[in-house]
């Protein structure tokens, strides 16, 4: 390491003030301290610092991502293969022939891996050079969600063009990493959802490269057409013919189509477990929004007035994004609430308000992203309300004594 | 009424190198300097120039805006210098000692026969004043306001903390004489915490005069502000005043002989001390002579006071007023590479609140903490890690947050009274942003001081 050591040391003077290279100071400093934690020491106040800071935050959650990411490359090529059936590749089941599967899925979310960071990371060291600080590294996790959240088919062009929307618009303007009001990975997906619907909803998008005239729904897509007043439109006759080719298995085990990486309700739960074990995940948000998730289906059952509402709770959160964005995008402590009060309301509200929009609201079949978008834009008033609460008792302390 | 205040939050951080329970004596110091930052929001105004010659108890200077307050040298001799730094502002007086202290001598009328206003003032005149210490602010008290109680901690729970108990034993005439001085002071309360856990000195467990209350808990629990907040909350316009046991024995024996004896026991602290111990020595007084031969290494910071709120100081400096601690841990100037000691490390070597490092696994184990800040300074990102080492009603990220915008509604609506930065040194330390709330904090107590006090 010493000959690192001494490269970064010959470096150092082409960078400093006043040098050739001064205005890429952030992105050489950007560099270093990925290899290197730096000489900074403390000056005031506490002479000591606790060990975690923000790079060791970040790389546990791109830990925690990678289940997803392996289970979501494997449906990758899965789905592509139901679509293009051929004779070498068994899709009766999942994990049969996972060679051809996982190539076709690599070359589904490579493509997609190298434009996110690559795109986001672009943005994010100009506004470091024109800032004069070093990266943040709120990217790191945005840049690895945002492909996980994408249909297999989605154009790369367009993700690109999400991707520098989201970093610029959903964050930057508000002063980089820690500022952001809303989510920046959902921020991409909601820009494609409403700019290029056609490209990120609908039959033709869940499985990759899906010839002409094959229509391949996701469940929840399927689910929402009981919500028509005719019924001939019905995917089904009724819920149970519809929990016999979506089994609650499949569900849970992630074998339905869907967006890259949010299928499979296992592997998010494997990324809860690293989450809440590290305590980088609040476990208030993340528990309160299931909580509010199956609160609202079991509140549906008991309604019963189609036959969507009578899919059973725990099936009904397995389906689409919920146990994705319940782990990995709620979670997000920079847009979620910030007092522990206020995490288990906005938790809650998150989870009641995603299952209420999928059964309500046909144009959205899956509301995991509107509803935690939502959220984002409430979680400073609930924590506005928290904090007056505890302002309230202070004054009164005041008047009673 | 004696109260039990139990706390849940809080953080031992384990550090190497406690003192073991001896009392030892080094040769008096050849200088001692009295350091007028020390006094925070001060502005000295000198009362003698380099070469005079004074005694332990002479005044050196005074408050500029209130010549009331004045501040005594601890020894006799002669001043050596005035040190100024940056703007003119006086940052050490420097007195050479006499191998042999003269005191100045006070006669002190029975205390049971004084007014509070001859208490007051002999507390002035003779330089004990500024012992006396205030919340809101954390400032030297005003001597023309009367305090809704005054509070006593009488245990440090900072990290290896001089262990008080073992500190003022023995000493219970002095200490009970000092508490008398107080209650004169107050109509109010005098709250004399001790650490629930453990055995309580018995110059503590029998005072008298005072309400005993038990604390348990993790540090910060022995900050009087954690225990101010617990047992007789702060409130806008009130005023509460502490005292350390220490410098209580100092007053008591003032009151007690007529004579500013300053001396008082410290603690040798830290990783890199050999032999870390209790060493008898006096307010002021130059370090070297209290760590020869017994640092190991050379790149190592010297702290008067403890690791989380001490001041950084030259080996040859001076120790704080206030402070009964020295301690010396390893400088982190060093590049530290990210698979062995960094970010990507497995991170035994360091101690860590959250559970991203293996810290939970270590048991008891000791640490050798050095002073690099492991990371760079960032915006706030995770939430709640604050909350978990800071045992008060109050939201420590929002207060910050009003604070650095320079929010006073805000900053007085979310609890800023009852708040000092060693308060949240817990808070600055567990920070993933690696923000330094503590300044951030003074800041705040000073614009408040300006336009609110």
């Amino acid at each position: 390491m010493k000959f690192l050591e001494r490269i970064v040391e010959n470096m150092e003077p082409k960078f400093a003030k006043g040098a050739k290279l001064e205005k890429l100071h952030p992105v050489f400093e950007s560099f270093t301290t990925l290899a290197f934690t730096p000489k900074e020491v403390t000056h005031k106040g506490s002479h000591i610092r606790d060990g975690v800071d923000l790079k060791r935050t970040m790389m546990t959650v791109i830990i925690a991502m990678i289940p997803c990411l392996l289970f979501g490359m494997v449906g990758a090529g899965h789905w592509h293969y139901v679509a293009n059936p051929t004779t070498d590749v068994d899709v009766t089941s999942f994990w049969a022939s996972m060679g051809p599967k996982i190539w076709y899925g690599l070359g589904v979310l490579l493509p997609l891996i190298i434009v996110s960071y690559g795109v986001g990371l672009t943005v994010e060291f100009i506004f470091a050079i024109i800032k004069g600080h070093s990266l943040h590294e709120g990217f790191l996790v945005s840049g690895l969600l945002i492909p996980l959240i994408m249909p297999a088919d989605v154009p790369l062009w367009m993700v690109a063009i999400a991707v520098a929307f989201a970093v610029l618009i959903g964050k930057e303007v508000f002063g980089g990493t820690g500022m952001n009001v809303v989510n920046v990975a959902l921020t991409a997906r909601a820009f494609l959802f409403f700019a290029y619907p056609t490209s990120m909803s609908g039959n033709s998008v869940w499985f990759g490269g899906q010839p002409d005239g094959f229509s391949g729904p996701t469940a929840l897509g399927e689910l929402a057409t009981f919500t028509s007043d005719d019924q001939a439109s019905w995917a089904f006759q009724n819920i149970s013919e519809f929990t016999s080719k979506y089994t609650m298995e499949a569900s849970w085990m992630g074998y339905i189509p869907g967006s890259i990486g949010e299928t499979s309700a296992v592997a998010c739960l494997i990324g809860a477990a690293i989450l809440l074990f590290t305590g980088v995940a609040s476990w208030r948000v993340m528990v309160s929004f299931f909580a509010g998730g199956l609160a609202m289906s079991a509140l549906f059952n008991v309604w019963g007035a189609n036959e969507f509402m009578l899919l059973e709770p725990l099936h009904m959160i397995a389906l689409g994004g919920f146990f994705f964005g319940g782990v990995f995008m709620i979670t997000d402590p920079v847009t979620a609430s910030q007092t522990n009060t206020g995490k288990f309301i906005y938790g809650f509200l998150g989870g009641f308000l995603s299952i209420m929009i999928r059964v309500f609201n046909p144009a959205y079949p899956e509301g995991v992203m509107m509803a935690i978008l939502f959220m984002n834009v409430m979680a400073p008033l609930i924590d506005h309300y928290v904090v007056q609460a505890n302002v309230k008792r202070r004054l009164k302390r005041l008047k009673t004594a | 009424m004696s109260k039990t205040i139990k706390l849940r939050k809080g953080l031992d951080i384990r550090l190497l190198g406690e003192a073991e329970k001896v009392k030892t004596s080094v040769d008096a110091p050849e200088t001692v300097a009295i350091k007028p930052p020390d006094f925070h929001l001060l502005t000295p105004k000198m009362e003698v120039k380099a070469g005079d010659k004074v005694k332990a108890g002479s005044v050196l200077f005074h408050n500029k805006y209130n010549d009331k307050i004045k501040f005594v040298s601890p020894v006799s001799g002669e001043v050596a210098d005035v040190v100024r730094g940056a703007k003119r502002r006086i940052l050490e007086v420097v007195i050479n000692a006499d191998a042999e202290i003269q005191y100045e001598q006070a006669t002190v009328p029975a205390l049971e026969n004084m007014s509070r206003d001859e208490v007051l003032k002999t507390l002035l005149d003779s330089g004990l004043w500024p012992f006396v210490r205030q919340r809101p602010i954390d400032i030297i008290a005003d001597p023309d306001e009367t305090p809704k109680a005054i509070f006593i901690s009488a245990f440090n729970s900072a990290p290896l903390a001089p262990d008080m108990d073992f500190i003022v034993h023995g000493q219970d005439e002095l200490f009970q004489k000092g508490i008398d001085v107080l209650s004169k002071l107050t109509d109010g309360k005098i709250h004399l915490n001790v650490k629930g856990n453990g055995a309580p000195d018995a110059a503590f467990m029998n005072a008298k005069g005072v309400q005993i209350n038990n604390i348990y808990g993790k540090h910060p629990a022995g900050n009087v502000g954690i225990q101010i907040h617990h047992i007789d909350p702060l409130n806008k316009g009130e005023v509460i005043w502490f005292v350390n046991p220490q410098d209580l024995i100092i007053i008591g024996k003032y009151f007690s002989t007529g004579m500013f004896d300053a001396s008082k026991i410290v603690a040798l602290t830290g990783s890199e001390v050999s032999n870390p111990k209790y060493i008898k020595t006096i307010i002021g007084t130059n370090l070297s002579k209290l760590v020869e031969g017994n640092i190991d290494g050379d790149n190592v910071r010297y702290i008067s006071g403890n690791v989380l709120t001490g001041e950084k100081v030259e080996p040859n400096g001076y120790l704080g007023y206030y402070d009964n601690q020295i301690t010396v841990i390893p400088e982190g100037n060093q590049l530290k590479f990210v698979l062995t000691k960094g970010w990507m490390a497995p991170g035994f070597d360091k101690f860590s609140n959250s559970m991203l490092f293996p810290t939970w696994l270590t048991g008891s184990k000791k640490f050798r903490l050095d002073t690099n800040t492991n990371g760079e300074e960032r915006g706030f990102v995770v939430t709640g890690e604050m909350e978990k080492v800071f045992p008060m009603d109050i939201y420590p990220m929002y207060l910050v947050k009003a604070i650095m915008v320079n929010d006073i509604d805000a900053m007085e609506n979310l609890g800023i009274y009852e708040v000092a930065p060693e308060d949240l040194a817990l808070c600055e330390y567990v920070c993933t942003s690696k923000v330094n709330i503590q300044s951030v904090v003074r800041d705040g107590l000073d614009v408040i001081y300006e336009e609110c006090m």
